[in-house]
């Protein structure tokens, strides 16, 4: 028997010891003058639970040891000392004083998001965000990039096994960041450690936050805030680069911005709308409506074999653009360009037997969009 | 006022004494299931309450398992994500609303009559149709994981538009079981502040009242201030899903954030009511196996009352990250800051208690010292929680998951086992086996630790709480608390044999069945008669 205890007690020590020394077991200390601040109180406020409790348990195990029972202590009869009860309160009222004063200063720190150098608009969308330099007009949306295949374990785990995304948001080091946080449909949460910024994203409201990076790095996160099936599949990644290095990468994304709208004008070939649509549908729409158009039902209708689908091509198309109001289905018109609509709306009239044979032009598209 | 005198029944004056009798045979009640569907009688329906609650505290287990076996390791084994929300909503919903919440009032109807020296309940009837409504409530509830679209999904908090815009059709239905509920708890904290204000044996004060009766008073204000709060956001998600309203959908000019104003208007309040009772349990069984009298009386009921009036004051420190104004965080940050002074009261009068007592240290002792260390680092954790800039790291994480977990199982859910312990005697006859009992606490610690514990070290390292996957980095943790689940769920079926070997049989109680207990339901015969204190016993103060 006590060798059972023994031995449940010793793995399970042995067991914490070594997951501590693998990973992080604590609340990061980050990469900005704020993190670190709440990484310091976080540990002052620690501390200080730790002494309390040790005074607090010290006295009662003192207690449950020296007067037991079975050793024949006699209970004494007192049950009131009014100095000593107002001595435990006024204690513990001026502990929270002094635990207030710094986390107020450094509050009223984090509250300030003015004279920022850079603004980015974050917009939490089911199931990835969505990144807009605002007045540099690069804007793009970040996928996880973890294949479905290691989720199902059909894979071995990679590296970043969640925390991992097509395309990362880049900042710029030692510039005041200013965060806008909104959401296209539920409430995310946008979170990362390392910056100790995490901000609901709310439908219909717009929040505010900021980082100012110290350090450059990769810095991974996810969404924090329950919002739907794909919840643990919304990973945040944040690239921070040297300044000068962060505005090359500026001018260059916005030449590949250029090139990614260009040939709206042009009439596209079916092979090349369907491969583009592939695309598109595979990061934006399979997550919902699965990678076989087979749907989630009710929530998420099948596309494949959908009647009115294939037999309405501009109900499609609205749906498409404009969302459905009072459902999960989102407007796209602002989210992806002409031809990625034009292309994945080909690609849902085609694929999984739907067979539908026609195509709709980037061209169209844009006219709609214009109206 | 005086207390007024509990009401006489004439037909069974004759054959009362103060320690009770035998209903008279004229008086019989019907037999068989129709006796427990029609039973007005106190200790039945504290029974039924106590069963039931036994019953979704199973229930809500088995889906606390599917979720830890879920998360055993990373990727996706043995549920879909679409279930595991599921399950991670319908535990919470379950634990909450018809485990922990029935299991405290099956103890107040029970006990407080007895403690206060009453009959009965002062609403009988009122009581026998608030405990019915809850197998109406929670059948419904359950059934919603069968319909099409699945059961709710979005979190015990519910959160809109989530819960509304894009919830699955059950919704209407979860709306409806929650409304049942809360009527349940409305007519049960009615009745139970209509019985220790009207119905004390005659000299009994209110300052005279065990703490278990005080906890529960102002537990029932806070239920019946609250509820009706939940049933009016419900009500509101019921419109914006059915009727076309936009309460809270932004599209339509409404406010997403209103929504969790009000919740937690109610929620917070919500989470004293789970606690508080158990804190009067614990001030009852402490003194009784230290066999001297609780330390700071007047101030363990001062202590509950701030608990209760602050706990109206700092509902939006569970959302500190949804974009408060400065001055809102700063207010209740402080605020909440403040409950640690009644709480830290009553912490340090339960360990002047036990200092200079004669303590031994029997199953519900056990579970209560449990409590105090455990609810402890609860609060704690809690503290740390209540620093706003600090939140922004805590918050929606495991640290949470493990913060509130501290609170509410070594806190209220040992609590309620302590008090199972401490009056099976009283209710059964017979003591329950000691050495089960002990093994069942041993095995229930250890596992609760296990559980809860590495769940601070997940959430500080950057696990969110509400995920079917993780990353590698928190592979460890998750592993052990998974382990740590399954013993603590498996050790709960020696609770359930230990009760049901208590009910058939075991060493005789006599009516005084703890040593150093001294209130009023002492008195009365083990097993407690059916109809006690017919004759109110006349309360006389213990002079130290």
């Amino acid at each position: 028997m006590r060798s059972l205890w023994r031995w449940i007690v010793s793995s399970s020590v042995f067991l914490s010891i070594t997951s501590v020394h693998a990973n992080g077991w604590n609340m990061p200390r980050g990469v900005t003058d704020v993190s670190g601040e709440i990484y310091g109180l976080h540990m002052t406020i620690f501390w200080i639970c730790v002494v309390i409790g040790a005074v607090v348990f010290g006295a009662m195990f003192y207690s449950l040891f020296r007067y037991r029972h079975s050793k024949g202590a006699k209970s004494a009869n007192f049950h009131e000392h009014t100095t000593v009860e107002i001595f435990w309160t006024t204690i513990p009222l001026l502990i929270l004083v002094g635990m207030a004063v710094p986390a107020t200063a450094t509050l009223t720190k984090m509250y300030d998001a003015s004279e920022a150098d850079l603004d980015v608009m974050i917009i939490g969308q089911q199931w990835r965000w969505r990144y807009e330099y605002l007045g540099e007009e690069v804007a793009f949306t970040s996928n996880m990039s973890t294949p479905r295949a290691q989720i199902s374990g059909e894979e071995g785990f990679g590296e970043h096994y969640l925390r991992e995304v097509d395309e990362p948001l880049v900042l710029p080091i030692n510039r005041k960041v200013r965060f806008l946080m909104t959401s296209d449909d539920v409430i995310h949460s946008w979170w990362v450690p390392e910056l100790a910024v995490k901000q609901d994203t709310i439908p219909g409201f717009i929040n505010e936050n900021w980082v100012n990076i110290n350090e450059p790095g990769i810095y991974r996160g996810q969404c924090a805030e329950l919002c739907g099936i794909d919840h643990a599949f919304m990973p945040i990644v944040v690239h921070a680069m040297e300044e000068a290095e962060f505005d090359a990468w500026m001018v260059e994304r916005k030449e590949a911005m250029k090139q990614e709208a260009l040939g709206v004008d042009r009439e596209w070939e079916m092979q090349e709308l369907m491969a583009r649509g592939e695309t598109v549908f595979e990061s934006i729409c399979a997550a919902c409506h699965q990678s076989e158009g087979q749907g989630a039902p009710p929530a998420f209708p099948a596309l494949a074999g959908n009647a009115r689908l294939i037999e309405d091509r501009e109900w499609h198309i609205q749906t498409v653009i404009n969302g459905v109001s009072g459902t999960a289905m989102p407007a796209f018109r602002n989210t992806l360009n002409p031809v990625e609509l034009a292309s994945v709306v080909t690609y849902t009239r085609n694929a999984w037997g739907n067979d539908t044979g026609d195509s709709v032009q980037p061209a169209d598209i844009a006219r709609r969009l214009a109206q | 006022m005086a207390p007024k005198l509990p009401p006489t029944y004439p037909l069974e004056h004759s054959a009362t004494t103060a320690a009770g009798s035998q209903a008279p045979t004229h008086h019989a009640p019907p037999r068989g299931l129709l006796r427990w569907l029609l039973t007005t009688n106190h200790k039945e329906i504290g029974s039924l309450y106590l069963i039931f609650s036994l019953i979704m505290f199973f229930i809500g287990g088995i889906f606390a398992l599917v979720i830890r076996a879920e998360l055993f390791q990373p990727g996706l084994q043995l549920v879909n994500p679409e279930f595991f929300n599921q399950m991670t909503t319908m535990h919470g919903l379950i634990m909450v609303f018809a485990a922990v919440m029935p299991a405290f009032t099956g103890l107040a109807n029970w006990m407080i009559p007895l403690q206060i020296g009453a009959p009965d309940m002062a609403l009988p009837r009122l009581n026998n149709f608030s405990f019915w409504l809850l197998p109406v409530a929670f059948t419904l509830l359950l059934s919603t994981l069968f319909m099409p679209g699945g059961g709710p999904n979005f979190g015990w908090t519910f959160y809109a538009p989530l819960s509304t815009t894009y919830a699955p059709p059950s919704t209407t239905f979860f709306i409806l079981a929650l409304h049942i509920a809360g009527i349940s708890s409305i007519l049960g904290a009615i009745n139970i502040i209509a019985t220790i204000l009207n119905m004390r044996a005659p000299g009994m004060r209110m300052m005279d009242m065990p703490l278990f009766v005080w906890t529960w008073l102002i537990t029932a204000f806070l239920l019946i201030a609250v509820m009706p709060v939940l049933a009016g956001v419900i009500t509101m998600m019921l419109m914006d899903i059915n009727f076309g309203t936009s309460f809270f959908s932004a599209a339509g000019g409404g406010d997403p954030v209103l929504f969790q104003h009000l919740f937690w208007f109610f929620g917070h309040p919500e989470v004293y009511i789970m606690i508080l009772p158990a804190f009067g349990i614990v001030s009852v069984i402490i003194p009784t196996f230290a066999r001297k009298p609780l330390f700071g009386y007047p101030s363990m009921v001062y202590a509950t009352a701030s608990i209760a009036l602050l706990s109206f004051m700092v509902w939006a420190h569970h959302m500190f990250v949804v974009g408060l104004p400065l001055a809102a965080e700063l207010f209740f940050m402080y605020s909440t800051m403040l409950i640690a002074v009644p709480t830290g009261v009553k912490i340090f009068n339960w360990i002047t208690t036990l200092f200079r007592g004669s303590i031994s240290f029997e199953s519900p002792m056990l579970f209560s010292l449990a409590f105090v260390v455990l609810f402890t680092i609860g609060g704690f954790s809690g503290l740390m929680l209540a620093i706003s800039p600090a939140d922004f790291q805590y918050h929606d994480t495991y640290f949470v998951v493990a913060h509130f977990h501290y609170v509410l199982v070594p806190g209220a859910v040992f609590a309620i086992m302590a008090a199972v312990y401490y009056w099976l005697p009283k209710w059964t006859g017979h003591y329950p086996n000691e050495r089960l009992a002990q093994w069942h606490f041993w095995l229930s610690v250890i596992g609760v630790n296990l559980t809860f514990f590495p769940m601070h070290f997940s959430g500080l390292a950057g696990m969110p709480r509400r995920i079917p996957d993780y990353a590698l980095q928190f592979a460890d943790f998750n592993m052990l608390s998974s382990l740590g689940a399954f013993l603590f769920g498996f050790s709960q079926l020696l609770f359930v044999l230990g009760v049901v070997l208590c009910v058939r049989g075991g060493k005789k109680a006599p009516a005084q069945a703890w040593e150093g207990a001294w209130d009023l339901e002492w008195t009365v015969p083990s097993p407690a008669p059916l109809h006690t204190f017919e004759t109110p016993p006349v309360f006389k103060r213990p002079t130290p």
